[in-house]
């Protein structure tokens, strides 16, 4: 017998069971409460084993994070604002936030423009679902993976040699001389070939969402605005953009995340050299790499701080929507 | 017959992982202990996310990626005294003093060298340059004299690249060390990597200045060198016509890209580095695989006792992809091998990889401060004074 099977048949049986068990015990400690407060109580106690995963899982990390982000790099000894010092003034700290800030506008507008387009465009052919699923496809694909595919579209040979870069091979076959896409810092030029490879898996998400809704919108609503004259342009712009506009929100503030923590396609494909660091990258590279957990900590303190505000605005809206209905 | 079981966490994978399971077979057939083996090339991580998490989900018995890691270890109370599972006067007498010694800390023994290698060797293709298995340059000048002489014969005298995925630059950390050790002296360099040399010393400056020269006069210039994994760096001495006359790396470069398709002595060979001062003539650049303890357990002192023996080695050297550390060992399976091995044996002093000796801070500021002299040679200053600043601060504990 398989030594895992006591454990699977424990986890299939044993967990249901703690949960029934645990609701039928919640309503035990009810007993002792007048019936008048029952009702205010009882979510609380069928909430609180979630609540304290997140308090022991999220809240307890996150203060550790801000304590040792006042502490030296073995956590020992308290340096004050050393930490936060060294952030802006290195390289891997305000530099790559600056990256960030270019990956977060980028990245964004790239993978919504397209995404957009590509889903009004296609709307309107009989391939569409066809032409949808090859450009979702790369978003199944692992990032690493991703990353190794393109390292071979940039692979550069010295000028005069075969190209094996695929964009390499078409740069020389115009006649221009051979580009190293990776160590290029001149303009932000590297930095900008690593967003377009994030681009490329993440805009199929783009599109897919937007298209979802572009069919949620009425025809009845689109006849009448072609009955009243308006072109193409002006139904667009006037009727189907605005309608669109919630959901462009959302994936917009997905595509802001996802630039901010920006990761494993940096690591894999330049490791931050050449001047491409990006502070998800920093902050493992400092804590894990070089073991300086108070630097670590800072950089996870900044990523932590700059997607607060987008949380805040996504939870607002929310909110709103909310109070529509 | 111990019984029981063992877990051992190591870098290895593929072919290198099956010679290290058959040394490991006798022992496991002969003691009944149950091997649990993981290979990992993300060893530092693993191993520093264990300590942190408590230690619990240490293996027993584990690679450890280099003297500072070891010493970080060892420090923490993490690794085990070996004292107790090995025979210390036979282990002493079997090793060389530097290797006992870069496997102790505070007087106690920790780690020890399954292999070693030795670093910085030439590679040529003799059909190129002809044998120089007898005529060896022994001095810097004589290999300038001799790129000279064969310049028409390839498009440049040097092969050299530094791409390592996360670990970019490497390859040029070991190009340094060996100008270093051949234009400073040991002492110099054991200075260096225990941060007591500032970067800016006119010295290290000229040898940053030598590794330079090197990348201007290679093959592709600078941006091959950036982009190409260093697995691939001696390909262009194989093509016709050849890229390059010749390749500084370590002896492991013979299981990689086209040097693994070519056949020994016939299509390439190694001459050790020249000496640049002649008073360091003979010092060798090495770096081997430290194994710890974690865990004492019967069965994990019963492998480390197992691993340092002189059959063991045997074994282990048999499968022709590793030097070692036991001076009983001299059958080696070919003649390369051979004289890597007696490279080894006859060095005036032996010194370990400086990069993998320094703190893993200063060490990674190391690697990404060559790669941005290579891309930019006119920012040399300011990339000395960098790592100056990181000095400052790396090596306080």
């Amino acid at each position: 017998m398989d030594p895992r099977l006591p454990t699977a048949i424990i986890v299939v049986v044993g967990i249901p069971a703690v949960l029934v068990g645990y609701i039928l015990a919640t309503e035990q400690v009810l007993r002792a409460f007048p019936e008048r407060l029952k009702p205010r109580i009882r979510p609380w106690l069928w909430l609180a084993p979630a609540l304290a995963f997140l308090i022991f899982y999220l809240i307890y990390p996150t203060i550790g994070t801000v304590i040792s982000s006042f502490q030296d790099q073995f956590g020992k000894n308290w340096v004050g604002l050393a930490n936060y010092a060294w952030f802006f003034s290195a390289d891997d700290g305000i530099g790559s936030l600056v990256n960030n800030i270019i990956w977060l506008v980028l990245l964004t507008a790239i993978t919504v423009g397209v995404g957009l387009l590509i889903a009004v465009l296609v709307d309107r052919v009989r391939y569409e679902s066809f032409a949808k699923s090859v450009i979702f496809l790369p978003l199944a694909i692992s990032a690493t993976a991703a990353s190794v595919i393109w390292l071979y579209m940039f692979a550069y040979q010295p000028p005069g040699h075969a190209q094996t870069g695929t964009l390499n091979a078409i740069v020389t076959a115009l006649g221009a001389a051979p580009i190293a896409f990776m160590p290029t810092s001149e303009f932000k030029f590297n930095t900008v070939m690593l967003i377009i490879v994030t681009a490329w898996v993440w805009t199929g998400f783009a599109m897919v969402i937007i298209s979802a809704a572009l069919k949620g919108i009425s025809t009845e609503l689109l006849e009448a605005a072609r009955v009243d004259g308006a072109n193409e342009w002006q139904v667009f712009r006037n009727i189907i953009f605005p309608l669109l506009l919630p959901t462009l929100t959302v994936v917009a503030t997905v595509m802001i995340i996802t630039a901010l923590k920006a990761f494993d396609i940096v690591y894999v494909m330049t490791n931050g050299n050449f001047d491409t660091q990006v502070i998800a990258n920093a902050m493992y590279t400092w804590m894990f790499t070089n073991g300086n957990f108070g630097r670590g900590s800072v950089l996870a303190i900044i990523l932590m701080l700059t997607v607060i505000p987008v949380m805040i605005f996504n939870i607002n809206r929310f909110r709103a929507q909310e109070a529509i209905r | 017959m111990i019984g029981g079981s063992v877990t051992v966490l190591a870098q290895w994978t593929g072919t290198e992982q099956d010679q290290f399971m058959a040394m490991l077979k006798p022992w496991a057939d002969e003691t009944g202990v149950k091997v649990n083996y993981t290979g990992t090339r993300d060893e530092p991580t693993v191993l520093t996310t264990a300590i942190a998490a408590g230690g619990a989900s240490l293996p027993d018995v584990a690679g450890i990626p280099g003297p500072a890691q070891m010493a970080q270890f060892a420090k923490a109370g993490q690794l085990q005294d070996l004292s107790t599972a090995l025979d210390v006067d036979t282990y002493k007498s079997q090793t060389p003093q530097s290797l006992v010694d870069l496997g102790t800390v505070d007087g106690k023994i920790v780690g020890i060298f399954l292999d070693v290698s030795a670093k910085g060797q030439i590679w040529y293709d003799p059909k190129v340059v002809g044998d120089l298995s007898s005529s060896a340059p022994k001095t810097w000048d004589d290999l300038q004299t001799l790129i000279t002489s064969n310049k028409s014969k390839a498009t440049a005298p040097w092969c050299f690249t530094v791409e390592s995925g996360a670990a970019t630059g490497w390859p040029a950390t070991d190009v340094l060390e060996s100008f270093v050790l051949h234009t400073q002296g040991p002492d110099y360099y054991n200075d260096w990597w225990a941060g007591k040399v500032k970067w800016t010393d006119p010295g290290m400056k000229a040898d940053w200045q030598m590794l330079g020269d090197m990348a201007a006069n290679s093959y592709g210039g600078s941006n091959t060198i950036l982009t190409t994994n260093f697995a691939n760096a001696g390909d262009p001495l194989f093509t016709t016509p050849p890229g390059c006359l010749f390749l500084h790396q370590a002896s492991f470069i013979t299981g990689l890209g086209q040097f693994a398709k070519e056949t020994k002595l016939t299509d390439y060979n190694f001459f050790p580095f020249p000496s640049v001062d002649a008073q360091y003539a003979g010092a060798v650049e090495g770096a081997g695989d430290l194994f710890g303890m974690f865990k004492s357990t019967p069965q994990s002192q019963s492998l480390m006792k197992y691993l340092v023996s002189a059959p063991a080695q045997q074994l282990f050297v048999q499968g022709g992809e590793f030097l070692s550390a036991n001076k009983g060992v001299a059958n080696y399976p070919n003649a390369m091998n051979q004289a890597l091995g007696s490279l080894l044996a006859n060095a005036s002093s032996f010194v370990f990889d400086a990069s993998d000796q320094m703190p893993t801070e200063m060490q990674n500021e190391f690697y990404k401060g060559l790669v941005n002299y290579i891309k930019s040679p006119d920012q040399l200053d300011s990339i000395l004074s960098h790592l100056d600043s990181v000095q400052a601060s790396a090596y306080s504990q």
